[in-house]
């Protein structure tokens, strides 16, 4: 029976903790009677069946849909859209869920003598997957039936012959989604929720949109008004992407979601990589070892082959959930098996919340870290895994642990390159930044055309990732990051520290001498339900 | 008297070569180059005038010939031994004319003259003067070897003017302006190479908001930027520095754009909007810049130039290059400019008026106080580490090092 999350209030008797540190670990001491830590719970089994699960799912939806048997029929124009390369993370051993979902709904679909079927990558401005990154995701069989005849692709937000003007909600804000999904007469989603942010209509509104309706929620604003983002009911980014979901609705395109979620078995609970999802005053001697053999290895290699090691790791996470139909019923019981993986309860705030970070953010995938999206991972995603409040009181210090090296994938981003360069150089306020110099990247002819042909993040997408930690940034008093390089750190606006003891002392004017902490304890994941 | 002299011995020059390469500036302890007593230069002739070096400048053509890596193009137009020092601020010891009154002049301070240092026709005694030197082009007197004056592009590379490192020189009255009462020493040693700087910036052919590229910001990078500024209207300026004081200083001289060498294609690119060739690595824009001024002279820099100028823009080349590999396919296909600018001498402003280099820098130098960008003087007595400081200027936060002359004690016994 797997234990559940729980805090563990660090006195002298707790071992040194694991943090992440991008492609490394840290072992760190933590201040006695004044620390807690969040521990994860352990991995919820896994379905035993899966394919048996997902064929469930789809002959007994959710809410008002038929099953999918029945909304399959011969000479209809059928879509099926699935989550991108940002999901999950790290990825996972094959076959992936979206393999096995998919062909699910293909074996239906061809029962029913359905032969306009068009799989389509649903990426937003995210940057297009690579065939071997979708034979992943699909399986080789689907991919070999598809792909040479063009019927599997990426989305491309920026073809504008193949967007369509749905509405505007009544906020005024413009729907536009790929055309063929919004023409279909059915359109199949596969999602994969790693996180309470994922799925629901967030999965068609923003994960097939273009810029042109992405803006009117990704956007400074909209973040810091989505406390947390985590948290639908709360995360004015959800708000409107349901507005939007609404006016899919009523224009008659008819979606079948099928959502997924999964346990946060990332390192495997036994194998050589166990140790580092254990609590660590379980660790044997031999976990011990383990451990030290990791780091003196990782120590020995090169920079490069350290981030080939880890990004070559394929993660023994697996399905713990699966429902179709509806997207609203479908999406509250997703949220529920997500939050009963995820979440902690944890009472009160404290002066200090520090975290170590990975390798790995649903923009690196097969690629680099680099410090704007070592931001994002930090003040976006760990700081939003929250509900109710955030483990850090208002005005507190974040204190974060990751090399943060000036490194960039030239191909994948090379926005962010500039983005870094210039427009940071100049200013780290989101509405700053966003007013002055967002639409000139949103519109440089060369990133659409890096978009477009190459497999480079969106021209606009460094921004997003900017204003994902805005509400952190905002509730912050500072941010310091431990071992980073220090020109990239003060790029970022943030402070560097050598150690962990230092970072303490250079948080002390702004939370005093003897500041109470919380420690994010991961890998893997949680979600903090603060009361 | 005093002067560091270089003399010619080809097995001190091959040291130099040598350690050059290991540090730079290194070649000031092992070469030619001496602190040596020296018998005064005599006056080559009738219009040739006493002067005391005040302050003299180290410049990146110094450091070049120091440490042996100059191309041999210079050694039929210099002539050994010569005391260098060509960016000079001095005291006449003879009169320059009757406002001086008649007899020896006094090194005080009370009759400053900075030295213009081009050994033209008017130096050389020749008559009639080249067409160069009579349109007040000085830089391209095609005369330059010839003449009743031993070769010698400059003061400072002839062995019969010596030059500025030392405590006296000869000069012809041609070659020299006065110095306003209130120009500081400091100010009037930058004249010189802001002269060259303005050459560079109006020889640059920049149009009225065209996109300016800058690539150094060493003491010629910052003085092209500053002249940029004044004496045209160009559009955006992208400056390249490699070190942060320089970063600083390029911001205030009035650069839009700062960025760090490895960055430049990028800028330029976010600048002009242009498309590049590349996958998301910019191997070169399609477009570009205007106008690029090169001020370091390298094949990278050079390379960059080509890479960041649009086609049939311009590239200036103002730091001095020497020998230097390059794939000139993107010059050809892109149809660029590549055209040196060396010294000065008379310019045509966007106005149309003709004016001389010299009175421009002079009134840039006052006008952004240029004085602030000497950084370090030394005596000659330490001239190894002046000459090393000179070379590593950039990293150590310095821009312009300068002998300083003033209180070298024979000055009181000319």
């Amino acid at each position: 029976m797997p234990r559940p999350g729980f805090v563990l209030d660090v006195d002298r008797s707790t071992p040194p903790v694991l943090f992440h540190h991008g492609e490394g670990f840290r072992l760190e001491k933590l201040p006695a009677d004044r620390s807690r830590i969040i521990y994860p719970a352990e991995p919820i089994e896994p379905i035993a069946d899966p394919v048996g699960a997902i064929r469930h799912a789809l002959a007994n939806p959710l809410g008002d849909a038929a099953p999918l048997a029945a909304q399959l029929l011969a000479g209809m124009k059928l879509t099926i859209c699935f989550d991108d390369i940002s999901l999950p993370l790290p990825p996972m051993k094959r076959p992936d869920i979206r393999q096995m979902v998919i062909e699910a709904v293909l074996d239906l679909a061809a029962a029913a003598g359905v032969d306009d079927v068009h799989l389509i990558a649903a990426l937003a401005l995210h940057r297009r997957m690579t065939e071997s990154e979708l034979r992943h995701a699909v399986g080789d069989r689907v991919y070999e039936a598809f792909a040479p005849s063009g019927a599997l692709y990426n989305h491309d937000a920026e073809d504008p012959d193949n967007l369509l003007e749905i509405g505007t909600t009544k906020h005024g804000e413009v729907v536009e989604i790929n055309k063929r999904a919004a023409e279909s007469d059915l359109l199949v989603y596969v999602n994969i929720n790693l996180v309470s942010m994922d799925g629901g209509w967030k999965s068609t509104a923003t994960g097939l949109s273009s810029y042109k309706s992405l803006k009117h929620h990704h956007n400074v604003k909209t973040m810091q008004a989505s406390t947390s983002f985590m948290d639908r009911h709360k995360s004015e980014l959800h708000h409107s992407n349901w507005r939007m979901g609404e006016v899919l609705k009523s224009s008659g395109v008819k979606i079948f979601q099928i959502e997924t979620t999964m346990n946060n078995n990332v390192f495997g609970t036994d194998g050589p990589m166990s140790v580092l999802q254990k609590r660590e005053w379980e660790w044997t001697a031999r976990d011990r070892m383990t451990f030290l053999a990791m780091q003196k290895g990782l120590d020995r290699i090169s920079p490069r082959m350290r981030r080939q090691a880890f990004q070559s790791w394929k993660a023994p996470h697996a399905m713990t959930s699966v429902q179709a139909g509806e997207v609203d019923a479908v999406h509250e019981v997703t949220t529920a098996n997500v939050f009963r993986q995820h979440l902690v309860p944890v009472e009160g705030q404290t002066d200090i919340l520090t975290m170590g970070l990975p390798y790995i953010s649903p923009y690196n995938v097969n690629s680099i870290l680099n410090p704007v999206l070592v931001m994002c991972l930090g003040l976006g995603y760990f700081f939003n895994l929250y509900r109710g409040k955030p483990p850090v009181r208002e005005g507190g210090v974040l204190i974060m642990s990751h090399p943060t090296p000036w490194e960039f994938h030239p191909v994948h981003h090379p926005s962010y390159i500039d983005f870094f360069e210039q427009v940071l150089s100049e200013t780290t306020d989101p509405l700053v930044l966003e007013e002055k110099f967002e639409k000139q990247f949103a519109e440089d002819e060369w990133y659409r055309h890096l978009y477009r042909t190459s497999y480079a993040y969106h021209g606009v997408h460094p921004f997003y990732m900017w204003y994902w930690g805005s509400h952190a940034m905002q509730h912050l008093g500072r941010v310091i990051i431990v071992g980073g390089e220090e020109r990239s750190v003060r790029r970022l606006g943030f402070q560097p520290a050598s150690t962990l003891q230092d970072a303490f002392e250079m948080a002390s004017d702004v939370v005093g001498r003897e500041p109470t902490i919380t420690h994010l304890h991961n890998p893997p994941i949680l979600m903090a339900d603060v009361t | 008297m005093k002067a560091l002299r270089f003399d010619r011995k080809p097995a001190r020059y091959a040291a130099a070569i040598v350690a050059g390469k290991l540090a730079p500036g290194a070649g000031a302890g092992v070469g030619p180059l001496r602190l040596a007593d020296v018998d005064p230069p005599e006056l080559p002739g009738p219009d040739w005038l006493r002067i005391a070096p005040r302050l003299a400048g180290i410049c990146g053509s110094d450091l070049g010939t120091i440490d042996g890596t100059s191309s041999r193009y210079f050694e039929p137009i210099v002539s050994f031994p010569f005391v260098p020092g060509h960016e000079v601020v001095a005291d006449l010891l003879d009169p320059l004319d009757a406002t001086d009154g008649s007899g020896p002049l006094a090194p005080d301070g009370t009759h400053r003259v900075v030295l213009e240092p081009v050994l033209g026709c008017a130096a050389r005694s020749i008559s009639p003067t080249c067409a160069a030197c009579a349109a007040g082009d000085l830089g391209r007197c095609t005369n330059i070897s010839f003449g009743h004056l031993s070769p010698g592009l400059q003061s400072g590379f002839c062995c019969e003017t010596g030059g500025g490192w030392s405590t006296g020189m000869v000069a012809h009255r041609s070659q020299l302006h006065r110095v306003p009462d209130d120009m500081t020493d400091e100010a009037a040693v930058m004249v010189e190479p802001t002269a060259c700087a303005v050459h560079a910036a109006l020889a640059a052919g920049i149009a009225p908001g065209d996109t300016v590229v800058v690539l150094g910001a060493g003491t010629l990078g910052l003085l092209v930027l500053a002249a940029v500024r004044r004496y045209t209207q160009a559009g955006t300026v992208i400056v390249v520095a490699k070190h942060d004081a320089q970063r600083t200083l390029a911001r205030s001289l009035g650069a839009d754009v700062v960025v760090a060498p490895g960055e430049i294609r990028r800028a330029v690119r976010r600048s002009t909007g242009s498309m590049a060739i590349g996958d998301g690595d910019i191997t070169r824009l399609t477009g570009g810049a205007a106008c690029v001024l090169d001020c370091v002279g390298s094949a990278p820099s050079l390379d960059d130039s080509m890479a960041v100028t649009r086609p049939g823009g311009q590239i200036t080349l103002v730091g001095m290059a020497g020998v230097t590999n390059l794939d000139l396919t993107g010059l050809w296909h892109r149809e660029l400019r590549l055209v040196g600018a060396y010294a000065y001498g008379t310019e045509t402003l966007v106005d149309g008026t003709s004016r001389r280099t010299f009175d421009l820098a002079s009134e840039l130098v006052m006008a952004d106080d240029l004085a602030r960008l000497v950084s370090a003087t030394y005596p000659l007595s330490r001239y190894r580490e002046a000459i090393a400081h000179a070379a590593s200027a950039g990293g150590r936060g310095a821009v312009k090092v300068c002998f300083d002359l003033r209180t070298e004690k024979e000055r009181t016994r000319l």
